[in-house]
């Protein structure tokens, strides 16, 4: 329970449904905050204390279980890492990975629990067979399947979603305003939990570090400078100071991070549109394609709340090192892909599985 | 059945006091008001003073009521350090490594904010402050010391320091002694006076102060106090109508200084048997879990050394938190010794203090016993762990990796 609205309603509903249900709230940080501030909805003791008294209403034990460890070592460095190699990693996907349906569960099962509940907006289905399935939530407006893309089926096995057939948030802000929670009008969060200001690109320049460093275009021409650059996103226009104007007089974009060289690449917006991702890190929501390395017809997502596109996938030996990974082809180009974010692969409403972006094809050849 | 055993942390009112209590509530009547109602509340608040006074052996006017341990040990340092401070340069508080909060935090605070500089003595294993630490630092800093102040039993591993034998040194030294003895109060004799005279305290030399609180021994929560030697200087915290010699400003607070005098009279009057009966149920709970879980250690003193109603243990390759939900759920209410803010639990500092490591620090729990403790809460307890430790073993600790997800 975070001490926000939406894990408060489904503690509730846990319990209507009859089961036996424990509050526990996460404690992340060592040195939480006091108080809310800004868009932060998680993580203070205030929003500790909202998910006591959403506890106490609901008339449930509530325990604050420490994972501080846990999550700076799995989130938090994994977060400055991947950024320090040039990618844009979702923390919020890895504390879903390592954290609630990881570390939290193993321990709630090893403590006697059956299951972590939460207010996710996602459904699990059962096939006919009992295998369960991770489904998009009704409401596709707020649907967060997309975050638990990287569950696989023995966390899906162990997780609820009891907000998943709600057809909106204000429903859920309504039914918490019925069962008297004070949080049914708290603000969502968003934003980086752990980044207090929200201001990610200091917060990161504080860890990573910033030097100077030259600016390419796609023929390798030194086009300007930059001040470091971990501080730039694939896809990113502005900021770019470039001296040389391009020869065409058009804007130019980031099309890719070099960590390793210091140096970032810049082109016009259409060599943006990428034809082809490919990860090792895959996993399955659920039961596994039963021929991953015959080429399937799928749906790609690449954020939280970008659309689906209809996509090619296939399992196959990397060409260099012939480890195997999940090679996605979307039937139209898609814009402002970066590796280290999360690719998942939906078919219909269900979550297949997902991979973290380790390369990118642009669709437009560099001499094009 | 709900099995109480956290009584360190607040113990049940007796219900003597809480008649006390709302009896003395119906009255109205400030202490300083000169008119009969105003009297009738000054004869009750100064009686309580009195019962308050004689449960410590100390003088009436010495006991100055505060609203609990916190403000009386805030109270003590901060006042005594400033006053300290006033005709020379006195910048020097010497304290032992695991304190409570209330003193550790005081003392940062004072550190940060008005140049204290803070000489932290060292524990033995057992949690003893050595008294030859304390005579090394007096040596070291000399007439620099404003203060020292020490836990008369530590409230996580219930250590019995050896209160007299500091006082001896701080009276040689010239130097104030404050005592922290809100864990002691109600389980062992407190005797203000019997500690300055076999100390040689004399003026404001050798013990000068001693916090107590009410909540800890059967009165109510919100009232405590520090008895403060009448040849001792405390500068107040609190400015405003003067009450208590001049040292605690604020309308006095009858009804729960009444109250805090019944719980007082009850935990004298019966402090010999009740350490007695104490004592033999701390021992079953010693033997019952060591022999129940046979790898799981007791930290602090043994014996006579340390609290009759205490008992604090180790339990390898498991969180304390973990034990403190499983015996929740069973029934049983025990605590890990050490929670902060927003109940995120901390390995326990006092343990780090003894040299333990983080790892032994974090599967601390503590038992404590009280006035409503009987021979069937420890059975029930003893009965629980066994099966709460198997399971929290294999919770294992938090920082373990995990096998889902990776």
């Amino acid at each position: 329970m975070s001490g926000g609205v939406d894990s408060a309603v489904a503690a509730a509903r846990a319990v209507e449904a009859g089961h036996e249900v424990v509050g526990v709230h996460l404690a992340l940080s060592r040195m939480p905050g006091t108080l809310r501030t800004g868009s932060r909805g998680c993580c203070t003791i205030e929003d500790s204390m909202d998910a006591q008294r959403a506890a106490n209403i609901i008339g449930i034990p509530y325990y604050v279980w420490d994972f501080s460890e846990r999550f700076k070592l799995d989130v938090v460095d994994d977060f400055i890492a991947e950024y320090a190699a040039g990618r844009t990693p979702n923390p919020c996907m890895r504390c879903n990975e390592k954290i609630k349906f990881a570390a939290l569960l193993e321990k709630a099962l090893d403590l006697g629990f059956d299951a972590v509940c939460t207010g996710h907006y996602a459904t699990i289905l059962t096939d006919a067979d009992g295998n369960r399935e991770l489904h998009r939530a009704s409401a596709w407006a707020k649907d967060q399947s997309y975050v638990l893309g990287v569950l696989t089926a023995e966390q899906i096995e162990h997780s609820m979603f009891p907000l998943g057939a709600t057809p909106s948030k204000a429903e859920v802000r309504a039914e918490a305003a019925e069962r008297g929670f004070s949080v049914a009008n708290k603000p969502d969060s968003h934003d980086i939990c752990f980044i207090p200001d929200g201001d990610t690109r200091g917060w990161l320049a504080d860890r990573v570090g910033a030097e100077k460093g030259q600016i390419l275009d796609r023929t390798g021409s030194v086009v300007g400078s930059h001040e470091g650059a971990q501080a730039f996103t694939v896809g990113q226009r502005r900021g770019l100071n470039l001296g040389v104007p391009d020869p065409d007089g058009r804007p130019r974009f980031v099309l890719e991070v070099r960590p390793k060289t210091n140096e970032v690449v810049v082109g016009p917006k259409e060599a943006l549109a990428i034809g082809e991702i490919a990860g090792s890190r895959f996993t399955w929501a659920g039961l596994a394609p039963e021929h991953p390395d015959l080429a399937f017809e799928c749906d790609v997502q690449i954020r939280a709340h970008a659309d689906p596109v209809p996509a090619v996938a296939v399992v196959q030996p990397h060409a260099e090192t012939g480890e195997p990974e999940l090679m996605i082809r979307p039937r139209t180009p898609l814009d402002g892909v970066a590796p280290g974010q999360t690719a998942v692969v939906y078919v219909g409403t269900r979550v297949l599985g997902q991979c973290t972006i380790d390369r990118t094809v642009s669709a437009v050849p560099a001499d094009a | 059945m709900v099995v109480y055993l956290d009584h360190a942390a607040t113990t049940p009112m007796i219900p003597e006091a809480i008649d006390a209590y709302t009896d003395a509530m119906r009255q109205v009547g400030n202490p300083a008001s000169i008119h009969s109602q105003g009297q009738s509340a000054k004869r009750m608040l100064e009686e309580a003073r009195e019962v308050i006074a004689t449960s410590l052996s100390c003088d009436p006017i010495e006991v100055v009521l505060t609203s609990g341990g916190t403000e009386s040990i805030n109270l003590a340092l901060k006042g005594i350090y400033w006053k300290r401070n006033v005709d020379s340069a006195r910048q020097v508080i010497l304290a032992p490594g695991g304190e409570h909060h209330a003193t550790i935090d005081t003392l940062e605070w004072l550190e940060k904010h008005e140049g204290a500089e803070i000489s932290w003595l060292p524990l033995d294993g057992d949690g003893t402050v050595e008294p030859a630490a304390v005579e090394r630092a007096l040596a070291e800093h000399g007439p620099r010391v404003a203060l020292i102040t020490m836990l008369w039993a530590n409230n996580e591993v219930g250590t019995i320091q050896p209160v007299t034998d500091i006082a001896a040194l701080a009276a040689a030294h010239d130097v104030p002694l404050h005592v922290d003895a809100v864990a002691a109060y109600g389980y062992l004799p407190v005797d203000f006076a019997a500690v300055r005279r076999d100390s040689g305290s004399t003026g404001g030399a050798g013990l000068a102060a001693l916090s107590v609180s009410a909540h800890k021994i059967g009165g109510p929560v919100g009232i405590g106090a520090l008895v403060v030697s009448r040849s001792a200087q405390v500068e107040p915290l609190l400015h405003g109508g003067g009450q208590q010699r001049q040292v605690r400003s604020g309308t006095q607070d009858v009804a729960g200084t009444v109250s805090f005098a019944v719980a007082a009279r009850f935990a004298q009057a019966r402090l010999s048997t009740e350490s007695g009966r104490l004592t033999a149920l701390r021992n079953r709970v010693i033997a019952g879990i060591l022999d129940a879980v046979p790898t799981a250690k007791l930290n602090g003193a043994t014996g006579s050394n340390r609290l009759p109603g205490n008992a604090h243990f180790a339990f390898p390759g498991c969180e304390g938190d973990s034990l403190l939900f499983l015996l929740d759920m069973a029934g049983v209410s025990v605590s890990t010794g050490s929670a902060c803010q927003a109940g995120i639990p901390e390995p326990s500092h006092v343990l780090r203090a003894m040299g333990r490591d983080e790892l032994e620090a974090r599967g601390a729990l503590r038992v404590t016993l009280g006035h409503s403790t009987t021979d069937d809460d420890i059975d029930a307890l003893i009965a629980a762990v066994p099966h709460a430790y198997a399971q929290a073993a294999r919770a294992g600790l938090s920082d373990r990796k995990t096998v889902l997800g990776s």
